[in-house]
């Protein structure tokens, strides 16, 4: 079923933060990426997206905040997805990407920190507070005039969710969190997630950090969605462990 | 050819810094015009990207490897404007960072290399894409490359750095291997890329504006010659066997010599502007 | 790397780093100036633009052999032309050339080992440098070690399966600018996931204050000092 993003009756219950019917994506040469999924997820809820690479689900987070646009229906906190409102979504579904590289490309952690809230409106004084706050929060108040080069994958990741905190979302996107992190830094990134109040997808292949952070878990098969419950049980049902 | 601080005299860098200033606002503001803020990840990814590939070796023989320079290969793919953007960019982390290239110079260098480089990329792509890709980018990296060193060199010899009538005459052909050698690396590098995903480099523009990129370059081409030219100048033998220089004449017909050059340069615009509109009617 | 050094050196605590950059960047220029102007016969004034920086570089507590072999780079270029001058019988000029090109060099090597790229970029911003040469200056120099080190990394995996060729280079060079281009389109996307709108918020100038300009008066004074009575 596609819906219409302009529907005036909400398709929702009022506390889903996200929720997603029937949604499509192909990409420029034809394949067909997403083919009709459906998901929800409530507020303060963690969710996990397992599935083989190339399945679809890093294709399907990006919708969630409007980087990609198909076909289908998507609501976040009860607001539909149209162009109108990807400024004010933006705001609500803060997205960690997997390249903390690609993430962290203003010449010092502070500024880089600071380019949400200073795209929010908010004054550059207000802005950098907000900044160091969030810095502190995850640990990295030392780094504030640090170029990103110099940080390690661990840091980079954790200032990487700080730009994101910074925004003051509903949501956490986090797209294969622990990839490049060695046992130590996965550990304490893990402490820091687990100690954040929002709602959370979390695209992995780490099943033990799924079990750690979520209680829920999607599986992905080549656009579709192959599986879905208690993230205990889809692990086992999947074969969805490195050993 | 990266000028260091110290070897121009003060009316050539003064004059190019003056030159150059202007200049590059017009193709920043050129650039956002095209673009706003949204390729600003890509001009600053793009210039980082020619800083790496200018340390690739691309061996041309026993014991000898050519680098990219990278000029054409950005005019090619980005448009003249980012291109130029992106090279000064580069140039001013350069001669800061890197002590490559001075900083009263570098409205000299920016003027040769991100301006007059860039320049006859983009006309020599404009005028021969048509006809040959191939050869039309052979073209713009070596006439960028042959271009800006030779505006160098005269620049040098303009300030006064002497020079004996070998060293001028090994200069060029040095200049004349590396502009070969960076049209063919060029070439190779384009057709990798293409290869990879044809949308990255843009086509050439239709046939109807040959005639400007023709005259533009031909102007450019005597810009330079006019330049070195000027810079030997009628007491040029003197100086090219080191007897001095005539602190008195050699200013001003230095100055008769470009005069001369921008006048051919204006009547050849219009030539071709009167040439063009004569064509569309 | 090189500049990785001097981006060290950048983030001291010295009286030097913590002056405006605007105030360095206007002593910097005054100096190159002075120097470039100063005719090649006075000898005397080379050598005391020499302890004009070495003094400047040890109140910034900076290694003044490390800055003196960073600006010697540039001697092989100089010393070419230096040596064609002396032949040409100009020996004093020849001498001014080397000296002036290798004190240039300290004199930049000073700014940016003591003031961070973010500090001089915003001081060449505030005296009107278009705002988009900065942004892509400040990007260029982000990613220009991540890119330089895939593309060594690249070398040596391709190294490892056969002889260095010019085919090779190419191919090379090909794959380098195609991740190139979809790292953009990450940082891009990473733009736009935090509300990015179309345009950079620009940074709101501190004033100069009263240390900054003392400072540069001193330098000022002796740049022009010296140009004057050496």
């Amino acid at each position: 079923m596609s819906g219409h993003p302009h529907t005036a009756v909400s398709l929702s219950s009022l506390n889903q933060a996200i929720h997603v019917r029937g949604l499509r994506y192909q990409y420029p040469d034809g394949t067909q990426a997403l083919n009709g999924i459906d998901f929800h997820l409530d507020a303060g809820e963690s969710v996990a997206l397992f599935g083989a690479n190339g399945s679809g689900k890093t294709t399907f987070v990006l919708h969630l905040n409007g980087l990609l646009r198909g076909e289908g229906a998507i609501e976040i906190c009860g607001l539909p997805l149209t162009d109108a409102t990807l400024e004010q979504i933006r705001s609500k579904v803060g997205v960690v990407f997997q390249d903390s590289e690609e993430q962290l490309f203003m010449p010092t952690v502070l500024e880089d920190v600071a380019f949400g809230p200073l795209n929010l409106g908010l004054s550059p004084d207000d802005a950098l507070t907000r900044a160091r706050t969030v810095l502190k929060r995850v640990g990295m108040a030392h780094a504030v005039e640090r170029a990103p080069y110099h940080l390690s994958a661990g840091e980079k990741k954790r200032v990487a969710i700080a730009g994101v905190l910074a925004m003051d979302p509903e949501i956490l996107v986090l797209d294969e969190p622990t990839t490049f992190l060695d046992p130590p830094t996965r550990r304490d990134l893990l402490t820091l997630l687990r100690g954040l109040p929002q709602a959370k997808v979390v695209v992995t292949h780490d099943a033990n950090l799924a079990r750690a952070l979520t209680t829920r878990a999607v599986f992905f098969d080549q656009g579709r969605i192959a599986g879905e419950g208690d993230v205990i049980e889809i692990v086992q049902r999947f074969h969805w462990e490195y050993s | 050819m990266h000028i260091p601080d110290g070897f121009l005299s003060t009316p050539v860098w003064a004059t190019l810094d003056v030159i150059s200033a202007p200049a590059v606002a017009w193709t920043a503001r050129r650039a956002q015009r095209d673009t706003q803020d949204h390729r600003i990840p890509l001009l600053g990814v793009m210039g980082a990207f020619v800083f790496a590939a200018q340390m690739v070796n691309f061996p041309v023989g026993p014991g000898t490897s050519g680098h990219l320079v990278g000029g054409a290969l950005l005019t090619v793919v980005l448009g003249p404007a980012a291109a130029s953007l992106v090279l000064t960019a580069i140039l001013v982390l350069q001669a800061l960072i890197f002590q490559d290239g001075g900083v009263l110079a570098l409205g000299a260098n920016i003027f040769n290399m991100a301006l007059a480089g860039v320049a006859a990329a983009y006309l020599s792509y404009r005028l021969w894409g048509q006809a040959s890709r191939s050869t039309a980018i052979f073209a713009a990296g070596a006439l960028s490359v042959m271009t800006s060193a030779c505006l160098a060199l005269g620049q040098l010899l303009i300030s006064g750095v002497p020079m004996t009538a070998g060293v001028w005459w090994a200069s060029l052909g040095l200049f004349l291997i590396s502009a070969l050698m960076e049209g063919a690396i060029t070439v190779a590098a384009v057709r990798a890329i293409e290869r990879l995903n044809p949308a990255w480099v843009g086509g050439p523009q239709p046939a109807s504006s040959r005639t400007v990129a023709g005259v533009g370059l031909a102007a450019l081409i005597l810009l330079v010659v006019g330049t070195l030219l000027a810079s030997i100048a009628p007491d040029g033998i003197q100086r090219l066997t080191g007897q001095g220089v005539d602190s008195t004449t050699w200013p001003q017909r230095t100055k008769g010599g470009l005069a001369g050059v921008a006048m051919i340069f204006a009547l050849c615009y219009l030539a071709g502007k009167l040439k063009s509109r004569r064509r569309s009617a | 790397m090189h500049h990785l050094v001097i981006d060290r050196w950048s983030r001291g605590s010295s009286s030097l780093h913590q002056r405006d950059p605007r105030a360095k960047l206007a002593a910097l220029l005054t100096f190159l100036i002075v120097l470039s102007t100063t005719r090649p016969a006075a000898q005397a004034a080379f050598a005391a633009y020499a302890v004009l920086l070495i003094i400047t570089a040890s109140r910034a507590r900076l290694p003044i052999l490390g800055l003196a072999g960073r600006a010697a780079l540039v001697l092989p270029f100089s010393a070419t032309f230096a040596l064609l001058t002396w032949w040409s019988g100009d020996s004093m000029r020849a001498l001014a050339l080397a000296e002036k090109s290798f004190l240039s060099g300290m004199a930049a090597l000073l700014l940016v080992a003591t003031t961070p790229l973010t500090g001089w970029t915003a001081a060449l911003e505030s005296w009107h440098v278009p705002r988009m040469l900065i942004l892509v200056i400040q990007f260029v120099y982000r990613y220009l070690f991540v890119i330089a080190e895939q593309a060594q990394r690249m070398r040596w995996a391709a190294l490892c399966r056969g002889r260095g060729s010019f085919g090779l280079a190419a191919g090379l060079v090909g794959v380098l600018f195609a991740r190139s281009w979809q790292r953009a389109d990450g940082i891009y996307h990473a733009m736009l996931a935090r509300g990015f709108r179309g345009r950079f918020v620009p940074a709101v100038p501190v004033p100069l204050g009263a240390s900054d300009a003392l400072f540069l008066s001193a330098c000022l004074a002796g740049c022009l000092g010296i140009r004057i009575l050496l």
